[in-house]
């Protein structure tokens, strides 16, 4: 069962095709499966103490002084060994970004420093973050004294999303109880290193979980991204260099100083090493939000975690693997891919966040990803014109498809929206309004257009836009460029 | 009122011009103020190698190479927004397509602005810019003049694709005064407005609401405008969103003939652009001059243009009994030579009284033939202009704007003295501004109280306070003894207050003792700010009474434009005569009125507050009988049989050369040297020495910024600002209104 399940797998088939059989086959490397002495968040489910008690009780704040006392290089050089990867979404390798802080003679800049915790986690399907402060905030105050000691920043910011309340008051407590401890504030951990924490709580606009955004809206202005260069490390927050880093990337880092960077790279595959939270929602029996390891199959993490699609996997329609921002997959990819950044890639997809929306065949992907075009509309910051004006439009062309009041041509027509939006923004919101419809229209363009169909025959002709051929009067002239008289070969009906 | 220090939002404006304004400058500044001498850097630009200073936006090096890149957010004297992505430009090596005006050159890169990627990228954000963009321009103002129409034309696509039947965005209109009339639909958020606002005008309370497409450009709540800049954001505007409603469907561009000239509404000389159908002068736009008013005007300049057609003065008229009645010219100038002789007027009793509006040619006619009649009795119209003036004129330094207009950016110290210079000088506060919110500019402040648009040390509203000043005690005097290019603005008013001598004095005396910083060859920082159009020239002529002139009661008085004047110091028994273009306060004293042209109407020099000569040119004919000022005072010269020997404009611009070379040396400035003013403030203060001290506050020379002179007193559009910005009688002026109701 083992090697029939492995033979899927194009390493597997691979080593399957040589004939001679000279040399051993290197032994095939499975991932998943995590261990539980292997997991970082011990009580991401909140059934044990969140409190400082009980997160000491759980191995954190654990010898945090001689970790900082290895001082700044080393904790960088452990996370660059661990290759730990941003969990934010973009996946950039942590310990490099963080030596960006330290560039040669950063201390003779008097400015403070600062880490920025990005914890407005509002991307649709993602419930990592606020577990992680709900349960384990201890994790994450720990993480930012160490990250933090890593970018010789002063100060801490986390920048919560306003809705997480109770997420919010733990972590406050958390931090409360640090400083009575002595842990954070003068000091910290009688290191010597003086390391405050502060926790700020947003508006929840979706915009402000954008690094240089997130940096407006701390400062009091409109979460709106500010132009690249100059890049937050050079000049961030209050005009003074700053890291943006996400709850998961600091939380994980005490750990990863505690047991090593070797022990982090164990796990997954190259480049994209360690141990992640999934957020597995949807139309799965039992949705749940699991530490793993990078690289586990995106099947088995369903099956093993999630009891499985609702209905069996052939109910299977398609998923999204990694939050609303990266294109869905089909059910013949969802069987063979991994979990991991460049797996996710390589299938035009992205790991994202790791939050896997799972939708079975009762599901209206049209409309669901319409449900998105209004997501990305609605947070849209509006600043430059193609996420503006094109998310709008996007948002009422998906509208229409959602019924099928639409021309077939205008399918191509929302591609090349989405391609003028993609790339020519500030951030990447625009990326992430483009991304799924790119994904929904590659994957399920057959149903669009049957829809389209289907409602062409009840109703009669659409013109370009949505309107009715039927409402126009006849006696009145049709612009041309409406689609009204096109000579249109007839589609197959599906 | 905080500064805003972030990086960001400093403007990027012209660092290619302003490297080697700001090198030289202070070490006060908080941080990469150690680089001396930027290098230069050079990359490749469609193939084409160019050199630009490091630092330099990519846009700034596109255009170095002569490639256009079509822009909306982007202005070079405006903070970076980014946000309109019509300027991407493809990089190679880099993936996605660069908002140029947003990075820096990189030396070495490889530019290309017109590569296919860089098309399709235009052609996209074009699409999306027109997508929610009304197709309204038959209706329009902005219509051929628009930055959105004409870059559609060459940049967009020449089909549309937006049929959607949700239709485009509506939103509604915001009522932002009697100036700015906004169209809000049209509006494509490039924010340069909000930056305008923000940055140089200093309403820090436009802004955007909202987010996405429900993004509003607006006050936050329901207010107007109020800043005496406010008609530059309608230059701005890349589209029609913001227009003029004075100028509003009036005219079109193609039908406008453009002169170039100069304001005269306040001292600085802002470089205006005439624009007029026919007779008419339709508009006045600002014309770039980064030596006087960069390319802003104050809105007096902007919109005082329709009081030139009202209360105009169009033919001669004679006062018989109570009234004037019309004459010819003959008869009127029989009407003045007679009246000369009637009046048994000799010497300094045939007194000229010289107004705001003078020009330099009839100035110098005018003293020209005075002083052929026999008087010295030359007389400026303000209080005291019948005594020699305090800051003696003998030295052209006394009585100038020494450390220059762009100076004010350099200086790291301002003192301002008896002067508010957003109402005596709008653009020239506007310069301050920008150095206090992007170079740490420390400015202190005597005299009453003004909103200035920037932060200031308030030593006090009198001249004890300058006492105190000059004595070294506060902090503020702490720190202008140790500013490296401190700078003093005396206000032209400080001299017509009770203490004018007396503060003069102190000044002088001041700017002697510390003459290590204060005037060096390189920087003079004593700078008087005056606010009237012909003081400069009337001092560098040397319209000012001798000691007995001015002491002698006049019999015959010769007003020329002199409308700021008191009726009680014209004697009763007095023959007056007004040469002027409007029917205000000084026409209603004489007995002859001459009607003369308006600034807009004749081609004359005018010295700004720099010394700094400019030719304005004539955009139309003065209407009716007016003739231009400087023949009309040549006209009388035969009548009265003391001929000037000149008889055109040229010969007259001989005669400036020989009293002045400097009225005729056009557009630029010329310092004096350090010796020489240091001897002129010297004079100053020996003149003034012992003068007694009142105590009185330095008072506000101008109390309504939109009135004051003969045309803004005439303009509608003024008036309606009055009542909006000065008196707060909020009302909405509609647009289907008569614009006369609002004088009635």
């Amino acid at each position: 069962m083992l090697g029939s399940r492995a033979i899927q797998r194009p390493l597997a088939n691979l080593a399957a095709k040589r004939s001679l059989a000279t040399i051993a086959d290197p032994p095939v490397r499975r991932y998943g499966g995590l261990k539980d002495q292997d997991r970082i968040f011990t009580n991401l489910y909140c059934k044990h103490d969140h409190t400082l008690k009980g997160a000491q009780s759980r191995g954190d704040w654990h010898k945090t002084k001689e970790i900082l006392l290895k001082g700044d290089s080393w904790i960088i050089q452990s996370v660059k060994d661990s290759g730990l990867r941003g969990r934010g979404g973009a996946g950039f390798p942590s310990g490099l970004k963080w030596s960006f802080m330290n560039k040669p003679g950063w201390e003779k800049d008097k400015r403070p420093r600062y880490l920025v915790v990005n914890a407005d986690e509002g991307e649709p399907g993602t419930c990592k973050d606020r577990e992680i402060m709900r349960g384990d905030p201890h994790k994450l105050i720990e993480g930012c004294l160490v990250a933090g000691r890593a970018m010789n920043a002063t100060a801490a910011y986390i920048y919560i999303r306003g809705e997480f309340f109770q997420e919010a008051s733990h972590t406050e407590a958390a931090i409360r109880e640090a400083y009575a401890a002595g842990l954070i504030g003068k000091n910290a951990c009688g290191s010597g290193y003086d390391f405050d924490v502060y926790l700020h709580r947003g508006a929840g606009a979706y915009i402000c979980g954008e690094e240089t955004a997130l940096i407006e809206s701390l400062e009091g202005k409109q979460g709106k991204p500010r132009l690249k260069p100059p890049f937050p490390a050079d000049v961030g927050l209050f005009g003074c260099p700053s890291t943006v880093a996400n709850v998961e990337t600091i939380a994980v880092a005490p750990t990863i100083c505690r047991r090593g960077g070797a022990w982090f790279k164990g796990f997954g595959r190259e480049r994209n090493e360690g141990t992640k939270l999934f957020c597995i929602s949807g139309h799965v029996n039992n949705p749940c939000t699991v530490e793993e390891e990078m690289s586990i199959p995106l099947k088995e993490l369903i099956d093993k975690h999630c009891g499985g699609i609702r209905g069996g996997w052939d109910n299977l329609l398609g998923i999204i693997p990694g939050g609303s921002s990266v294109p869905v997959l089909p059910k013949s990819t969802c069987e063979t891919v991994l979990m991991d950044f460049d797996a996710l890639k390589d299938v035009q997809s992205g790991l994202g966040t790791g939050a896997v929306i799972v939708m079975d065949k009762s599901t209206d992907i049209v409309k669901a990803i319409a449900r998105f075009a209004h997501f990305y509309k609605h947070e849209s910051c509006g600043q430059c014109t193609p996420c503006r004006e094109g998310t709008t439009w996007m948002q009422n062309m998906m509208d229409r498809f959602v019924e099928g009041r639409g021309h077939a041509r205008e399918i191509d027509m929302i591609l090349e929206l989405s391609k003028q939006i993609e790339g020519h923004t500030i951030c990447a919101l625009g990326d992430a309004a483009a991304w799924p419809i790119q994904g929904l229209m590659r994957h399920f363009r057959p149903v669009v257009e049957a829809r389209i169909n289907q409602f062409r025959e009840k109703e009669g002709n659409v013109l370009f836009g949505g309107a009715m051929q039927k409402d126009w009067d006849e006696t009145l002239a049709i612009p041309d460029n409406l689609g009204g008289r096109l000579a249109e070969p007839s589609r197959p009906q599906t | 009122m905080l500064r805003v220090v972030s990086s960001a939002s400093r403007p990027s404006s012209g660092i290619l011009a302003r490297t080697v304004a700001h090198q030289t400058h202070s070490g006060s500044r908080s941080f990469s103020s150690s680089s001396t001498r930027q290098a230069d850097i050079t990359l490749t630009v469609d193939g084409k190698e160019v050199t630009v200073p490091q630092g330099a936006a990519l846009i700034q090096a596109c255009e170095a190479a002569g490639a256009t890149i079509p822009r909306f957010c982007y202005h070079e004297r405006l903070a970076v927004a980014g946000n309109c992505r019509m300027c991407l430009v493809e990089v190679e090596r880099s993936p996605k397509p660069v908002a140029s005006c947003a990075v820096p050159a990189m030396p070495g890169s490889k530019v290309f602005t017109n590569s296919p990627l860089v098309h399709k990228a235009r052609e996209g954000v074009m699409e999306f810019l027109l997508a929610n963009h009304p197709l309204d321009c038959p209706v329009c103002d902005q219509a051929g003049e628009c930055d959105l129409q004409d870059q559609a034309m060459r940049y967009g696509s020449d089909r549309t694709r937006f049929h959607e039947i949700t239709g485009k965005r509506a939103v509604e209109n915001k009522n932002m005064g009697p100036i700015v009339k906004t169209s809000m639909n049209r509006c494509i958020q490039c924010t340069r407005c909000v930056r305008f606002a923000n940055e140089v005008a200093g309403v820090e309370d436009l802004g955007t609401t909202g987010r996405g497409n429900n993004l509003e450009i607006g006050m936050y709540i329901e207010k107007t405008l109020d800043s005496e800049l406010s008609g530059n954001i309608i230059d701005l505007c890349p589209v029609g969103a913001l227009t003029s409603k004075p100028y509003a469907f009036t005219s079109r561009p193609w039908e406008l003939k453009n002169t170039e000239s100069v304001d005269v509404l306040d001292a600085l000389g802002s470089n205006i652009r005439i624009d007029s159908r026919g007779v008419e002068v339709m508009r006045i736009q600002p014309r770039t001059n980064d030596d006087v008013n960069e390319e802003w005007i104050n809105d007096k300049t902007r919109y005082a243009y329709d009081g030139l057609k009202y209360q105009r003065l169009t033919t001669p008229l004679v006062k018989q009994g109570e009234r004037f009645v019309s004459v010819t010219w003959e008869e009127a100038l029989t009407a003045v030579a007679e009246g000369l002789a009637s009046s048994g007027a000799k010497g300094d009793e045939i007194q000229a009284l010289a107004g705001h509006l003078a020009d330099t040619e009839s100035l110098v006619a005018l003293k020209d033939l005075v002083n052929r009649l026999g008087s010295d009795n030359l007389t400026l119209d303000q209080v005291g202009g019948s005594q020699a003036p305090i800051p003696s004129v003998d030295v052209r330094s006394n009585y100038l704007f020494n450390s220059t207009i762009p100076g004010v950016e350099q200086a790291d110290v301002i003192l301002l003295v008896g002067t508010n210079p957003r109402h005596e000088a709008a653009v020239l506060n506007s310069r301050i501004r920008k150095s206090w919110l992007h170079y740490n500019l420390d400015v202190g402040f005597i005299g009453e109280r003004a909103d200035t648009t920037y932060g200031y040390d308030h030593l006090g509203e009198d001249v004890k306070s300058l006492e105190q000043f000059v004595l070294g005690k506060s902090e503020f005097s702490k720190k202008f003894k140790a500013a490296k290019k401190p700078l003093i603005i005396v206000g032209s008013a400080v001299a017509e207050s009770p203490d004018g001598a007396a503060a003069y004095n102190m000044i002088t005396k001041f700017v002697e003792a510390n003459k290590s910083t204060l005037v060096t060859p390189e920087w003079n920082g004593y700078s008087v700010l005056q606010r009237v159009a012909s003081r400069p020239a009337a001092y560098d002529v040397g319209f000012v009474p001798s000691k007995k002139a001015s002491a002698t009661k006049p019999k015959f008085v010769y007003m020329l434009n002199a409308d700021e004047v008191d009726p009680k110091s014209i004697p009763k028994d007095a023959f007056v005569v007004y040469q002027g273009h409007h029917g205000d306060i000084g026409a209603q004293l004489a007995d002859v009125v001459l009607p003369a042209a308006a600034y807009t109407e004749k081609s004359v020099t005018w010295v700004n507050t720099e010394g700094r000569s400019q030719l304005g040119r004539a955009a139309v004919p003065p209407p009716g009988a007016s003739r231009e000022d400087w023949k009309i005072i040549r006209a009388l010269s035969e009548i009265t049989d003391a001929t000037l020997p000149y008889d055109d404009a040229l010969a007259l611009r001989d005669r400036m050369w020989e009293i002045a070379p400097s009225l005729v040396r056009y557009d630029v400035t010329e310092p004096t040297s350090t010796e020489v003013a240091l001897a002129g403030l010297r004079n100053v203060a020996l003149s003034t020495a012992g003068s007694k001290i009142s105590g009185a506050a330095f008072r506000k020379p101008i109390l309504n910024f939109y009135q004051t002179d003969p045309i803004s007193r005439a303009s509608v559009t003024m008036a309606q600002c009055t009542r909006e910005f000065v008196k707060k009688e909020s009302q909405v002026f509609a647009g289907g209104q008569d614009p006369a109701a609002a004088l009635a």
